[in-house]
């Protein structure tokens, strides 16, 4: 099978790759590129462990073709934090005990992370709506809207 | 006994932030599906289109001859294992029926049962070559429904199979496996003596456990036979147990490394994939990966029984209740094996009752093989008993929760299955459900209010862990059970409650099989309670050692050192002689004192201290469409101690939410051909965060003299009340009892234009 040469930025890094027709993106981040922190739990796009930021928007990486990530800009959970800071997502995730298993966790803090991007102040109505793409078995959810909206208040610059 | 006294401590009870949390909000941590072995393939499996079937013949010659395919294996690759019961992971297993089950023989049982599996260079080669293999079925009638099954002209599974449990040997197989009976007191006394009587029967789905992490494994077989094996899996030693027996090895030639398990809940308590791909590994001479995808993981991995629950209760008009029966039916699916025994055991623990029955019956079916899941049996029994208990409380005109405390069981109290209870909370947290704010909440209009409880054993079991002191005073801590959630925390602030240093000076790791002690699996509610038991045990020893090292030092007796503060005082007569000694200063000192201070516990724990839970919830129940949104919950638990309230209330609150799409949307839909019509996240609906209101926890303590610091297991007594709950409050809110789970829209809906109180009916 042919492979397709994709050239596109990963975490703010030139990334060059190789990948077969039907490989998704979650895939060649995955597989080829060593970048597992992006989880596929279904490969149907139904549970948002694969989510990543593509130009911008929140996607699932395992509904993406790796072909189809040319020219763009992705943003995986491995380039949420800085080499010494974690993001306020992240940071709030861990205060609130808001994972339990940790394998939704990726893809819920990148799912956050695009909301609070474009809305820093969501009802706890829109924030649930917005995650409601993402599943996670473990927690009920609860302690996961603590902390989003206390990472939203962080990123607001009030103190939390 | 340990004293157990609810005093402040130091670290137990704080809420510090989990040492592997960093891992996990930055996506390093290592899941099953993220280990890599240099020069792994990947594996795939051939499952099985039809429900039950023999298999004729499997052509895998196309597979074999495919560029890159490394090796093919089928039934013919494993040994025929002889009968024999196991009992390594959650619940009652055979080991030639989990062979079969691993790897159909003969028969297939289910649709998505695995005739066969491949590995090759890459996964498209892999998933190619196994769409490839050619197999040649005899379709054979089939089989879903308990009811349906257990009938005498059903289409029989296993022709070996005979009743057991009942008074004459039956003569003729059947596809129930196996009888069992409760019974205290009399039965026909206690119901002559009832002023009011309720009888209904009720029915569950079966439902999965669906972990998010689907299962995955890589397996190397060496030359040697030494293998090594990194999985996700809810009992590293399970996993181990399993493999050796199924491949005939001995255990000491088997590795396995737990890598972060994606949750479990009971699913990952067997072994799927493992062998499979030490199998494959074998034949191809390179290490295989396999994963499966979730449509495997519905079609192919244990769900939980789907049951029917006849269930009889009187009182008198006081609110006395004078007798309970019950007579249940559960699916095993394709091998017997159904928590039945434990859906008897638990449904009416939560009253004092004089007498009392249960009956249940083991029944094999055209499904996957059930596996636990949490409170495996309870919740399916719970259900119709905590159903009736609140038609009863309506009909002698009772509040739920009143009717519950009259009638609850307490310290003394003798249940049905035998043991008398100790140091129980049940009344405590009934009050506190009670007097919790969300029941003054006024109800509006198509709303109502529902009370459940629940109850679990709780185990404990064997559990190993040791602790090492390293060379600048800080800790490694070795234990040996998989962290499904937050467990780590929890082991850690216990060892460094007792020696007195810093949370963060401890650092807890989950050891393989080759470096610890044998563990049981993360199951039954049992690690916080067993492993930290063991926990306890190693550091107390620590704290001996690191005693007698002062005491050295000091050239004093041993008896003569009080540790406290993370550090050693010279006591009584020698008071204020020496100056205290840090853990710091003993460690620098080891190698001239005695070498390297470390100790290690292996324990078999006992007297774990059962859970109970009380769930209220409040819902809106929509006439037109049949949806009901929940409004409000409350979760009260007695937890005995909470080590770290965080996770404490997290189980409490994932529980919950697992019982309300149980209640509400979760089913294995089959069609007529007997194959799962919704074997995907779409159409197997669970909660997701915009179904839900905030899960309000109460944390009763009534601690458990039996561990160090009082606690008891927490993890599965949520999952028990919250299906009763939500029926009782939608009869609540429309005077309608809703006796089959799930209450999804179109069910309920129909329900409501039955009874007349449609959105129909109001419009006509």
């Amino acid at each position: 099978m042919a492979k397709t040469h994709v050239t596109c930025t990963i975490n703010g890094e030139e990334v060059e790759y190789l990948c077969e027709p039907q490989q998704t993106l979650l895939d060649v981040l995955r597989d080829d590129l060593g970048l597992t922190g992006s989880k596929e739990g279904c490969g149907s796009g139904d549970c948002g462990a694969c989510s990543v930021i593509a130009d911008g928007s929140l996607v699932c990486s395992c509904l993406m073709f790796g072909s189809e990530a040319d020219g763009m800009e992705i943003t995986t959970i491995e380039g949420i934090a800085t080499a010494d800071k974690l993001h306020p997502v992240q940071e709030q995730f861990l205060k609130h005990a808001a994972l339990q298993c940790g394998f939704c966790t990726p893809g819920l803090i990148v799912a956050t992370k695009a909301l609070l991007d474009k809305h820093p102040n969501p009802t706890d109505e829109e924030a649930r709506y917005w995650l409601a793409g993402n599943l996670c078995r473990c927690t009920g959810y609860d302690k996961i809207m603590n902390a989003v909206h206390a990472a939203a208040a962080q990123i607001r610059g009030e103190t939390v | 006994m340990n004293d157990v006294t609810l005093r402040e401590l130091r670290v137990v009870g704080t809420r510090p932030v989990r040492p592997d949390g960093v891992d996990k909000v930055v996506g390093r941590a290592m899941f099953g599906g993220d280990a890599v072995m240099p020069g792994m393939i990947f594996g795939a499996t051939v499952r099985s289109p039809h429900a039950h079937a023999r298999i004729k013949k499997i052509d895998t010659s196309k597979a074999e001859a495919m560029k890159g395919v490394k090796a093919v294996v089928t039934s013919a690759d494993f040994p025929d294992i002889p009968s024999e019961e196991a009992f390594v992971g959650e619940g009652p297993m055979n080991f030639r029926d989990l062979s079969r089950n691993l790897m159909a023989r003969d028969k297939v049982l289910y649709d998505g049962h695995v005739v066969a599996a491949v590995a090759a260079t890459s996964n498209s080669i892999a998933r190619a070559a196994a769409e490839s293999i050619e197999v040649e079925y005899e379709v054979l009638p089939h089989v879903i429904d308990e009811i349906e099954a257990a009938k005498g002209d059903a289409p029989l599974l296993h022709e070996d199979l005979f009743t057991s449990g009942l008074e004459t040997k039956p003569s003729t197989p059947s596809n129930v496996a196996k009888r069992i009976e409760f019974v205290k007191g009399d039965l026909e006394a206690g119901f002559a003596a009832a002023d009011k009587i309720v009888e209904r029967t009720y029915k569950t789905a079966p439902v999965h456990q669906a972990y998010i992490e689907p299962h995955a494994c890589v397996a190397a077989y060496n030359a040697d036979g030494q293998c090594q094996v990194i999985c996700s899996s809810q009992g590293q030693f399970m996993v181990r147990a399993y493999c050796a027996k199924l491949l005939g090895l001995d255990i000491s030639e088997i590795r396995v490394t737990p890598a972060e398990i994606g949750g479990g809940f009971g699913g990952k308590t067997l072994v799927y994939l493992e062998p499979l791909a030490l199998a494959l590994s074998k034949k191809a001479g390179r290490p295989v990966r396999m994963i499966m995808d979730r449509t495997e993981v519905f079609r192919g991995t244990g769900p939980t029984s789907g049951g029917t629950v006849k269930v009889k209760i009187g009182a008198k008009m006081d609110g006395t209740i004078t007798a309970a029966d019950a007579e249940m039916y559960f699916q095993a699916g394709a091998y017997p094996g159904s928590p039945v025994q434990p859906g008897c055991m638990t449904c009416f623990a939560m009253y004092d009752l004089e007498n009392a029955r249960t009956i249940g019956f083991d029944v094999v079916s055209n499904r996957p093989k059930v596996a636990a899941y949490r409170a495996p049996g309870a919740p399916i029994s719970t259900f119709a008993t905590e159903s009736a208990i609140d038609e009863l409380a309506r009909e002698i005109g009772m509040d739920p929760i009143d009717f519950r405390l009259k009638n609850a069981a307490k310290d003394g109290t003798k249940a049905l299955y035998g043991p008398t209870f100790q140091n129980i909370g049940l009344i405590q947290t009934l009050e506190a459900a009670k007097n919790h704010p969300n029941l003054k909440e006024k109800l509006g209009p198509d709303q109502g209010r529902g009370v459940a409880s629940g109850f679990w054993f709780n185990i404990g079991g064997e559990s190993s862990a040791s602790l090492n002191i390293n060379e600048d005073g800080t800790a490694v801590l070795v234990s040996g059970s998989p962290d499904i959630g937050g467990s780590r925390a929890s082991m850690a602030m216990m060892a460094s409650e007792i020696l007195g240093i810093d949370v963060s000076r401890v650092r807890p790791i989950v050891g393989d099989t080759s470096s610890v002690g044998f563990t049981h699996l993360t199951g039954g509610s049992r690690v916080t309670f067993a492993t930290g038991t063991a926990v306890c045990e190693a550091t107390e020893e620590v704290v001996k050692i690191l005693k007698g090292r002062a005491a050295k030092i000091w050239e004093i007796d041993e008896e003569a050192v009080e540790w406290r503060e993370g550090h050693a005082y010279p006591a009584g007569d020698n008071a204020g002689k020496f100056e205290p000694l840090s853990l710091a200063d003993l460690a620098a000192k080891a190698a001239r004192t005695g070498g390297p201070i470390a100790a290690k516990a292996s324990v078999n724990a006992q007297g774990a201290g059962p859970g109970w839970g009380v769930h209220v919830v409040d819902v809106e129940v929509d006439r037109e469409t049949g949806h009901v949104k929940i409004l409000r919950y409350t979760a009260a638990q007695d937890v005995g101690r909470a080590i770290h309230p965080s996770y404490v209330e997290g189980q409490i609150q994932g529980g919950a939410v697992q019982g309300i799409g149980w209640a509400l949307n979760e089913e294995y839909i089959y069609d007529k051909n007997g194959r799962l019509d919704n074997a995907g996240f779409l159409d197997y609906r669970v909660p997701v965060a915009s179904d839900l209101p905030k899960i309000d926890t109460v944390m009763i303590e009534v601690p458990n003299p039996r561990h160090p610091f009082g606690a008891k297991g927490v993890g599965e007594v949520p999952i028990v009340p919250p299906m009763a709950a939500i029926a009782n409050a939608i009869y609540d809110a429309t005077g309608v009892r809703m006796t089959s789970l799930p209450m999804s829209p179109p069910k309920l809906r129909a329900a409501l234009d039955a009874a007349g109180v449609g959105a129909k009916v109001a419009a006509e």
